[in-house]
């Protein structure tokens, strides 16, 4: 499997192998939001609007793991000059990007019923709508900056740079007041997630990062074939 | 093994590293009162120069059997188990708004020990469960 992700073995990816993928993600979808949305408990403060956290929280886990791939490969991008790392990089950002959006939105959802407001700016939301920020200045080099050493060394600068806001964001919610709860999944201690609402959330998670991995599969074998192509044109 | 270039490359990336890190620490640690969202009661009452005239943010508890409402407004208790303030509020609560849980409002400051509101936002905390658990939890404390 890891071996497919070198820029030759990619390209034989074929639809038959994304559709099992996809085969797959249907499942695991269905089951977590029936789970999630029919069979799971509602809260004992909350109500119904727990059910927002299971799409909330692995869309965050995922924005904020996306961008933490993207600041390493930047860095070994940097050093080794590894074009390959521009390329998964380059990929993996709109993921992390919708993602944290979703992320913002569904959050907004559920601080109008449980909080009495949209939004806030406190310490963890703030950061939160940064590292989006920087999703959009990352993609956005790669569009408008049409020479690839340039946008490379710039996007990749960008990536380091947004890696300090990721430890930001994950102890916002310890180092200062926030308003936004702190974690209830750590490494350790017990989650405080009751079990019958922890098994859908871990359901609606491996079915995101199934869609993900689908998303980026699909996205990186476009760029590795557009960077074939552009290599061409340059020899001609 | 590395070239040098490789080298001067990983040495250049790692001191711009550490100098980032120590720049954003002492940002954030010099806008340390921007970044905090409220304060506690007992952050209010060691705090030495508060002004009173600046809108503020106080956050804790709601103490229990604290909630007094009349007519025109409402009147708790924040506390954070050490000390406490009492505040008074004219308007609509969110729903998550009771005694025992999280609460922040926003509004003046009297003095060290009154608090007017003009806002109140509820926070919520980390757990999660399903209403028959809380009610066995509850009863276990009991």
């Amino acid at each position: 499997m890891f071996k497919k992700i070198f820029p030759n073995k990619i390209l034989s990816l074929t639809n038959t192998k994304i559709n099992i993928l996809v085969a797959l993600l249907i499942i695991i979808v269905t089951i977590g939001l029936v789970y999630s949305l029919l069979i799971s408990p509602r809260d004992y403060i909350q109500g119904d609007s727990v059910r927002i956290m299971y799409v909330h929280v692995p869309s965050s886990f995922i924005a904020l793991g996306c961008f933490g791939f993207i600041g390493v490969a930047s860095i070994c991008n940097l050093i080794f000059k590894i074009k390959l790392m521009s390329l998964l990089t380059k990929s993996l950002a709109p993921i992390g990007c919708i993602f944290s959006l979703i992320s913002i939105v569904t959050g907004s959802f559920w601080g109008k019923p449980t909080w009495g407001v949209w939004w806030v700016w406190d310490a963890r939301l703030t950061s939160m709508a940064i590292l989006f920020l920087f999703y959009i200045a990352y993609i956005l080099t790669w569009k408008f900056i049409d020479n690839f050493e340039k946008a490379n060394k710039i996007s990749s600068l960008i990536g380091i740079i947004g890696l300090f806001n990721l430890p930001v964001i994950k102890y916002s919610v310890d180092w200062w007041n926030t308003l936004h709860q702190s974690s209830s999944i750590t490494l350790t201690s017990a989650p405080k997630i009751h079990f019958s609402m922890l098994v859908p959330l871990i359901i609606m998670f491996f079915g995101m990062i199934i869609y993900s991995l689908i998303i980026f599969l699909m996205k990186y074998k476009t760029e590795v074939m557009k960077f074939k192509l552009s290599k061409k044109k340059n020899y001609k | 093994m590395l070239s040098k270039k490789v080298k001067a490359r990983i040495f250049f990336l790692a001191l711009s590293i550490i100098s980032a890190v120590i720049i954003i620490f002492a940002i954030l640690k010099s806008l340390e009162e921007n970044v905090v969202y409220f304060l506690s009661p007992t952050e209010i009452y060691n705090k030495a120069n508060i002004s009173f005239n600046k809108k503020i943010r106080v956050g804790g508890l709601v103490k229990m059997n604290s909630i007094k409402k009349n007519e025109t407004s409402i009147n708790f208790i924040i506390t954070d188990l050490k000390k406490e303030i009492i505040v008074s509020y004219r308007g609509l609560v969110p729903n998550l708004f009771s005694e025992g849980k999280g609460v922040v409002a926003e509004g003046k400051l009297k003095d060290k020990k009154y608090f007017v509101a003009d806002k109140i936002l509820s926070k919520h905390d980390e757990n999660y469960m399903p209403p028959e658990v809380n009610r066995a939890l509850k009863k276990n404390n009991n």
